[in-house]
């Protein structure tokens, strides 16, 4: 037999007994498919920032036309469900029992204040816990508020007279849809946790099981081990990415306005890192315990917090920014929010799959040299 | 040897079991503390130094001046000025800034004849959130210049001004709001790691089945095996809730005592999940997996990031049986909103619940789960 082919037999040989690991004990399949649509369907339609009827207390002190036009400006908007308050006080304690989230306060010299000097208050509380909620909710606010100025003034036969007017348009998502940019985030996550959930413990599983010392008599080598590893997982956990952008796409009607290639190549690449991580992982800790602990420590809430998926980046303090690119799924949101919402936009691609090809680089490379073949290691 | 006793041995050798590996230990320790100073700085929803370009061409007075106003706020950065429409493309696809604002050669002059100026504002959506709080930044800049404008030419302003007040966060600082959730975030996942693998690794080493024929009852296991979970969840838990204090200077405005009511209330359902979970597993794989599949989303739809109130109906149903998104209000309320007992007494009973289910489910499956 030639050197080529006791390679091949034995690689072959490998990947065999790994999917037959798998096909075995049918959780790591679960991972793979089930996983990935589960959380994907509770978390795309659990995770929005889109605040739609949010409770708003109404006070008015004294009803007549004005304040009847401005109380039916905020019913009309989509982003608001006002509830009628008798006084202040009311309204103050839904307020704080948290029924409300806000509350409009038009005193009794409105409509006088409006007509005569033109300088009538609209008091407006929110609840600022939630700071970004509450800025939101402001906006939405203010936009009712211009509505309902441009009506009156069309009432009284007047011109509203606005010196600038801020004309915004917003691109690749027009109608500030949030799903559109966190299912793409999402997936990110998720198969963040897939791809490291799936290795993380399948070398410490051969070290406590002691079946590791039964392959350290095969001829196999160790570079042949990591490759014999990854595969079965690595199309695994491609399936189950496939499964995840399908949903994106038909699901929730995410667009994808980059090419499926670029999708493919980019995903194909990041599993390897998220692969490689966990291969990492369980490389290093040979127990199982220790690599379940440190692949749910370092895995699931970087992706979440520091990849760009829901907080922006740049907004972060500098030192912050820096540590933020060794977590793998920042340059994969990347990827993948420019990909499906703004197209091949090929500096933003391929300067961030060339920061996964390193990384994946540095796992894999780290993961081979860290694995002995030895007992006493 | 009474219960007392057997309930203390078991403690002991249950929080020697966490602690006496190395790395395990380091898991538990490292991890929190820097989690919690990177997302507490990391974590916020609010906007600095946001990447602007100036398409301005209207040499103008007002034109510049309003121009001053945006690149002179904290929240703007100005990377550069352009002067061509092909220019806006490539610096907006690129992710080169955020927005591009536009203003029109007549812009001046519609202003001063007293006809709405219009100023094109070009933003990419691809974070819609940070569109819209971008677009907010902006308008207040607006609202401003334009209100000083019609005082200065003699101009109607709006018939009615909004005063909007925000209570609570008076600046709307983000970190305000994150920072607690942090508390509750990772004192979960501590507990988690902790209890979640427990049974299951005891089970895979055959220890179990030991503990089993002991004169223990399980639920002297039971408590036992809580123990360090919740030792160890109070321990760290104080230790974040100090530096949200002192390091982060969020504002305690409530009580402590209920603070720490609720944090029992939520370590004891955390731990009783944990151990739920723990003795479900045949394996230690299968530990790891539930505990994964109980923290992602219990994380995720708890409303640390995204508001409960923003999900579907029947997910806001789902998230009832989270214990996290009980605390976190327990947390926000004390912090932020100077609660007391009184106050949440609705978020105390839930979690009790949660707790008494899930720590007799998980006592019932010590001794039925065999296989």
């Amino acid at each position: 037999m030639t050197p080529m082919a006791a390679k091949r037999m034995r690689l072959r040989g490998m990947v065999r007994k790994e999917s037959l690991q798998i096909l075995r004990d049918p959780s790591s399949i679960a991972i793979a498919f089930v996983m990935p649509v589960v959380l994907l369907l509770l978390f795309g339609y659990g995770v929005s920032l889109d605040a739609r009827n949010v409770p708003l207390a109404m006070v008015v002190e004294q009803a007549d036309a004005n304040t009847a036009s401005l109380i039916g400006a905020f019913r009309h908007s989509e982003y608001f469900d006002p509830r009628p308050f008798e006084n202040i006080q009311a309204a103050q304690k839904a307020f704080d029992l948290r029924e409300v989230f806000g509350i409009v306060w038009l005193r009794n010299d409105f409509s006088r204040r409006l007509l005569s000097q033109g300088d009538a208050p609209i008091g407006v509380i929110v609840n600022g816990v939630d700071a970004n909620q509450a800025r939101i909710t402001e906006g939405y606010i203010q936009g009712v508020w211009q509505t309902w100025l441009g009506d009156f003034a069309r009432s009284q036969g007047v011109e509203l007279q606005v010196p600038v007017v801020l004309e915004p348009r917003i691109w690749f998502n027009a109608a500030v849809r949030s799903r559109n940019f966190l299912v793409p985030g999402l997936i990110a996550v998720i198969m963040t946790l897939i791809g490291a959930m799936l290795t993380s413990m399948v070398v410490a599983r051969e070290w406590e099981r002691g079946t590791m010392e039964a392959l350290m008599v095969t001829p196999i080598r160790i570079g042949e081990m990591v490759v014999g590893k990854l595969v079965p997982y690595f199309l695994l956990g491609m399936g189950g990415m496939l499964l995840s952008v399908a949903m994106a796409l038909w699901q929730f009607d995410v667009p994808l306005r980059g090419s499926f290639w670029a999708l493919t190549a980019a995903s194909a690449l990041f599993m390897l890192v998220a692969l490689g991580m966990g291969l990492l992982i369980s490389v290093v800790a040979k127990n199982q315990f220790v690599a379940g602990q440190v692949s749910i420590v370092i895995t699931f809430l970087p992706a979440f917090i520091l990849s760009g998926f829901i907080f922006q980046i740049s907004s972060m303090p500098y030192a912050i920014q820096v540590i933020t690119h060794i977590v793998p799924a920042r340059y994969y949101v990347a990827i993948l929010q420019s990909l499906f919402l703004a197209g091949d936009i090929w500096p933003i691609v391929l300067s961030n799959s060339a920061a996964l090809l390193v990384m994946m680089l540095i796992f894999l490379g780290l993961a081979r040299r860290k694995f002995h073949k030895r007992l006493d290691a | 040897m009474n219960t007392l006793q057997r309930v203390l041995a078991l403690a002991i050798k249950e929080l020697l079991a966490v602690l006496r590996d190395k790395k395990s230990r380091i898991v538990l320790i490292g991890p929190p503390i820097a989690q919690l100073i990177i997302f507490g700085y990391a974590a916020t929803f609010d906007l600095n130094d946001i990447p602007l370009a100036v398409y301005n061409e209207d040499r103008s007075v007002p034109a510049r001046e309003l121009v001053a106003r945006i690149t002179g706020s904290p929240h703007f950065r100005l990377i550069t000025a352009i002067d061509h429409d092909e220019q806006i493309a490539p610096l907006i696809n690129n992710r080169e800034v955020l927005l591009v604002l536009h203003l029109g050669p007549r812009f001046s002059e519609y202003l001063k004849r007293g006809k709405p100026a219009p100023a094109q504002v070009i933003i990419d959506g691809r974070n819609s959130n940070t569109a819209l709080l971008t677009l907010g930044y902006l308008r207040t800049i607006f609202t401003d210049f334009n209100i000083e404008w019609s005082r200065q030419h003699g101009l109607r302003g709006p018939p009615a001004e909004l005063q909007i007040r925000p209570w609570y966060n008076e600046n709307l600082l983000s970190r305000w709001f994150i920072v607690p959730g942090i508390v509750g975030l990772l004192t979960l996942v501590i507990t988690t790691i902790v209890t979640g693998l427990s049974v299951a690794r005891e089970r895979e080493a055959g220890t179990f089945d030991q503990l089993l024929v002991t004169p223990m009852r399980p639920i002297e296991i039971l408590i036992g095996k809580s123990f360090p979970g919740i030792l160890i969840g109070l321990v760290e838990g104080t230790f974040i809730l100090l530096m949200a204090i002192y390091w982060f200077e969020v504002p305690l405005r409530g009580s402590l005592g209920a603070l720490y009511l609720g944090m029992f209330l939520f370590l004891l359902s955390a731990v009783g999940i944990g151990l739920m979970i723990s003795s479900l597993a045949v394996t230690q794989q299968q530990g790891i997996l539930g505990a994964f599949l109980f923290l992602v989303p219990s994380v995720i739809l708890s409303g640390f990031a995204t508001p409960i109130s923003n999900m579907p109906e029947i997910v806001q149903q789902m998230t009832y049986v989270n214990p996290l998104r009980y605390f976190l209000v327990i947390l926000r309320g004390v912090f932020l909103e100077g609660d007391s007992y009184a106050l949440l007494f609705n978020q105390y009973w839930p979690m009790a619940i949660i707790a008494v289910v899930t720590l007799a489910v998980a006592g019932w499956l010590f001794r039925h789960r065999m296989n």
